[in-house]
């Protein structure tokens, strides 16, 4: 479970702020989709929660803790994390990659390489074919994948991502996003997913948070938000998968 | 294969391993000095900015200043310990700078994820930052290493073996081969190195290419051999070798290395195993020799009078020999073994011809055109007190003072680009290019008797003081100069000039 309790974070000493008085709760195992544009304070938000970034109010809850009372460290081993900039470590094959968390963690080695394993195999990336590789020979999408599968790799019970799956083609993105979707009802991990892709957070999510310049307009299920959007920012980026696939029936009934 | 070629090869292991274990040593440690220094710079930017200040100055003054700064403040000790020190403080900025580069140039999207995963400030060193920014790194050792091996030649100045040998002593004995020989090693030890870290660097930035190339798998052998073979002739010379019982030294000039050379044949031949360290600065062989780092060397009554004592007057040969040999006793517990016959004086020297032109036998005669004259002299005369008290003596001073090499000097009046020079008596070019000596009618030049100085310690030893004692008065003049004729002029080697002066002292 994660709560946040009236988060504020300023990167000027108060002048302004990226995140302004936020609150919600994820329960534990429930999916919760971040949207909003780009600079709203998404990435600040997810980074608050395991520490890269110290609020400048409020409190932040993970499994009934406070944050700020946990060592930062021992906190983000514990946190799985897909980062918007991937940042796999180059000088790393992808297994290694994979398995920096649980060596971290100091699991024995045979059980770290069974994980590898599990996990590479799970975002399609047959552990004997690609654990040797470097990281640099990867293409983006593999390497976001390479991301997703350090995230997992250590089991952990609540994730933040970052855009997880952004880089990725439509059919292994539609592919991954239902894996994820299983794995993540199966453990009953709670997650916070960022998205800008409104299409991803409905069938994901089991609620959307919409935020706006610092601010969480409205957060409630898919269907809250499409039926009762209490913006009109709201109303136009829940609706735009509906009209995009309107604009689309059009265009196949032209002659 | 002629005889200097095949002297000087003999030469080569001993400053081979001399110049290696110099350059590897001195690396090392500034390596292990640096990459931490780099480290906590990178870390803290209140330390930066000083930091990198101080190794850009340290590099920015001239290396002989270095070796002279580093040599004094350990107090006149010579030989390994200044040469590293020197070599240390040199090979520091490109290794803090590439380290402090490296390590900031990681990308802000790793760095972010490897705290994000939990990874701990030390861990983000250990595992991110230096793994990452090591081909950077290497890239400065490399630069560094480079300059070490160059710049290990200059520690023959303070008495440490090195390539340096040949090229100091082949300069000043215009032996070119010597100079070639040096400097060809020296060439060829760094491109080896700058080859061998090469091939680290290169190992480093392509470790992760999966499987390894064929190309991969060469270089990794190369390198491993090479460093292999470095460190054992390193190894291997550290041995502990049979200790030399005395050690001889010398300063930058043909006579010295002559006299030198004499001094460790006799010595050898008595059974004694002896080392050198020549070609060192005046102040540096005399504090040597005061502290028992080196045994014994040619020192000259009026350089002590003059510079040590600091006296002006000129109380005649035999006066300025007794005072300078107490002196040295009392003041420095050398002991003076005596005078070895011969004279180094500075006396002015003309072309004949150009002597009589201007008609020209004393330097009294020099006195209402002396201001019409451009004078030659070696680097330090006209810093020195007798050109002072010369000077002063005469009431003269030239249109210009120019200071050559010793060896050009002698080139530049014969080719008459000067009028006179500020030769010596025991020159043999002094002869060779046929030039006249002006006469010092007022005795202002001081004399320069050549004296034996020994350590207290060697002095101890009664067959080393029976031995060295033998050759007092035995070397005069004219011997001198014919010998130092033979090497400067004749172009034969320091040996040929030693085995020449052994014969007039057996006769
Ligand atoms: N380290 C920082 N220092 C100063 N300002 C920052 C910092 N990080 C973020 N900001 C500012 O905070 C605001 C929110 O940034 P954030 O990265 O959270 O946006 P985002 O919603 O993730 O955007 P995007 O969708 O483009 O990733 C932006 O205006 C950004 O410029
Ligand atoms: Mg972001």
């Amino acid at each position: 479970m994660i709560e946040l309790q009236h988060i504020q974070k300023s990167f000027d000493h108060g002048k302004s702020y990226a995140v302004k008085d936020t609150s919600f709760t994820v329960e534990r195992g429930e999916l919760l989709g971040l949207i909003g544009e780009s600079g709203s304070g998404k990435t600040t938000t997810l980074k608050m929660i395991n520490r890269l970034e110290e609020p400048s109010h409020g409190s932040i809850l993970v499994n009934g803790s406070n944050v700020l009372e946990r060592n930062p460290e021992e906190l983000r081993r514990n946190i799985g994390y897909v980062f918007q900039g991937i940042g796999l470590f180059p000088h790393y094959t992808i297994a290694e990659n994979v398995a920096a968390v649980p060596n971290l963690l100091g699991w024995d080695s045979e059980r770290i390489h069974r994980r590898c394993r599990e996990i590479l195999d799970l975002v399609g990336l047959p552990f004997d074919e690609y654990g040797d590789r470097s990281s640099t020979q990867l293409s983006g999408g593999q390497q976001q994948r390479v991301g997703v599968a350090r995230a997992l790799a250590a089991e952990p019970e609540v994730m933040l991502m970052d855009e997880p799956f952004g880089a990725l083609d439509p059919i292994t993105r539609a592919q991954l996003q239902e894996e994820f979707k299983r794995l993540q009802r199966e453990l009953k991990l709670t997650v916070i997913m960022v998205t800008h892709d409104m299409t991803e957070a409905l069938l994901m999510a089991d609620r959307i948070a919409v935020m706006k310049e610092g601010e969480v307009l409205q957060i409630g299920t898919p269907r809250e938000l499409l039926n009762s959007p209490e913006h009109d920012y709201v109303r136009d980026i829940v609706e735009m998968p509906k009209r995009r696939a309107d604009r689309l029936e059009t265009l196949m009934r032209e002659p | 294969m002629n005889d200097n070629l095949r002297e000087q090869l003999l030469l080569l292991p001993a400053y081979f391993q001399g110049h290696l274990v110099l350059t590897l040593i001195s690396l090392s440690l500034g390596i292990a000095i640096s990459i931490p220094l780099g480290i906590w710079a990178a870390q803290s930017p209140s330390v930066k900015r000083p930091l990198l200040v101080v190794v850009s100055i340290i590099q920015t003054f001239p290396s002989i200043a270095i070796l002279a700064l580093v040599v004094a403040l350990l107090g006149g000790q010579i030989g390994l310990v200044p040469a590293i020190t020197a070599l240390v403080l040199y090979c520091m900025l490109p290794i803090v700078r590439n380290t402090v580069t490296g390590l900031e140039t990681v990308s802000a999207d790793v760095m972010e994820a490897a705290r994000g995963i939990g990874m701990s400030s030390g861990q983000i060193l250990r595992r991110v930052k230096i793994p990452l920014a090591l081909p950077v790194i290497i890239a400065g050792i490399r630069t560094a290493a480079v300059w070490t091996v160059g710049l290990a030649t200059l520690s023959t100045l303070v008495g440490a073996t090195s390539f340096g040998n040949y090229i100091f002593t082949g300069l000043q004995t215009r032996n070119l081969v010597s100079v070639t020989v040096g400097s060809l090693a020296a060439a060829i030890m760094a491109v080896a190195v700058d080859g061998i870290i090469g091939g680290i660097q290169w190992l480093t930035e392509n470790r992760n290419v999966n499987p390894p190339s064929e190309k991969y798998k060469r270089v990794k052998f190369a390198v491993i051999v090479g460093i292999l073979a470095g460190f054992s002739i390193s190894a291997y010379s550290l041995l502990p070798k049979p200790a030399a019982d005395f050690i001889v030294g010398g300063k930058t000039f043909t006579e010295q290395y002559i006299i030198a050379g004499l001094l460790t044949a006799e010595l050898e031949d008595v059974g004694f195993r002896v080392d050198q360290r020549l070609g060192l600065g005046t102040e540096v062989v005399y504090e040597a020799t005061a502290n028992g780092s080196i045994d014994i060397y040619l020192e000259y009554s009026g350089t002590i009078w003059a510079n040590r004592m600091n006296e002006e007057g000129n109380p005649g040969r035999e006066a300025v020999r007794l005072a300078a040999a107490d002196f040295v006793a009392e003041v420095d517990g050398m002991v003076s073994i005596g005078a070895l016959g011969f004279q180094n004086l500075y006396a002015l020297a003309m072309r004949k011809d150009r002597a009589q032109e201007l008609g020209i036998a004393t330097i009294e005669d020099l006195i209402p055109i002396a201001d019409t004259l451009v004078a030659g002299g070696d680097l330090e005369f006209f810093g020195r007190p007798e050109w002072i008290t010369l000077r002063d003596t005469y009431n003269i001073d030239f249109a210009q003072k120019l200071t050559f090499d010793p060896s050009l000097m002698y080139t530049a009046v014969d080719e008459r680009q000067v009028d006179l020079i500020s030769g010596y008596t025991s020159d043999g070019r002094i002869a060779a290019y046929d030039l006249q000596l002006i006469e010092d009618n007022r005795n202002a030049i001081l004399p320069y008797d050549g004296m034996l100085l020994a350590s207290a310690k060697a002095a101890r030893n009664p067959l080393f003081m029976d031995t060295v004692r033998a050759l007092v008065n035995r070397v005069s003049d004219d011997a001198m100069r014919e010998a130092n004729k033979l090497v400067d002029v004749d172009g034969r080697t320091i040996s040929d000039a030693v085995d020449y002066l052994r014969s007039v002292i057996r006769q």
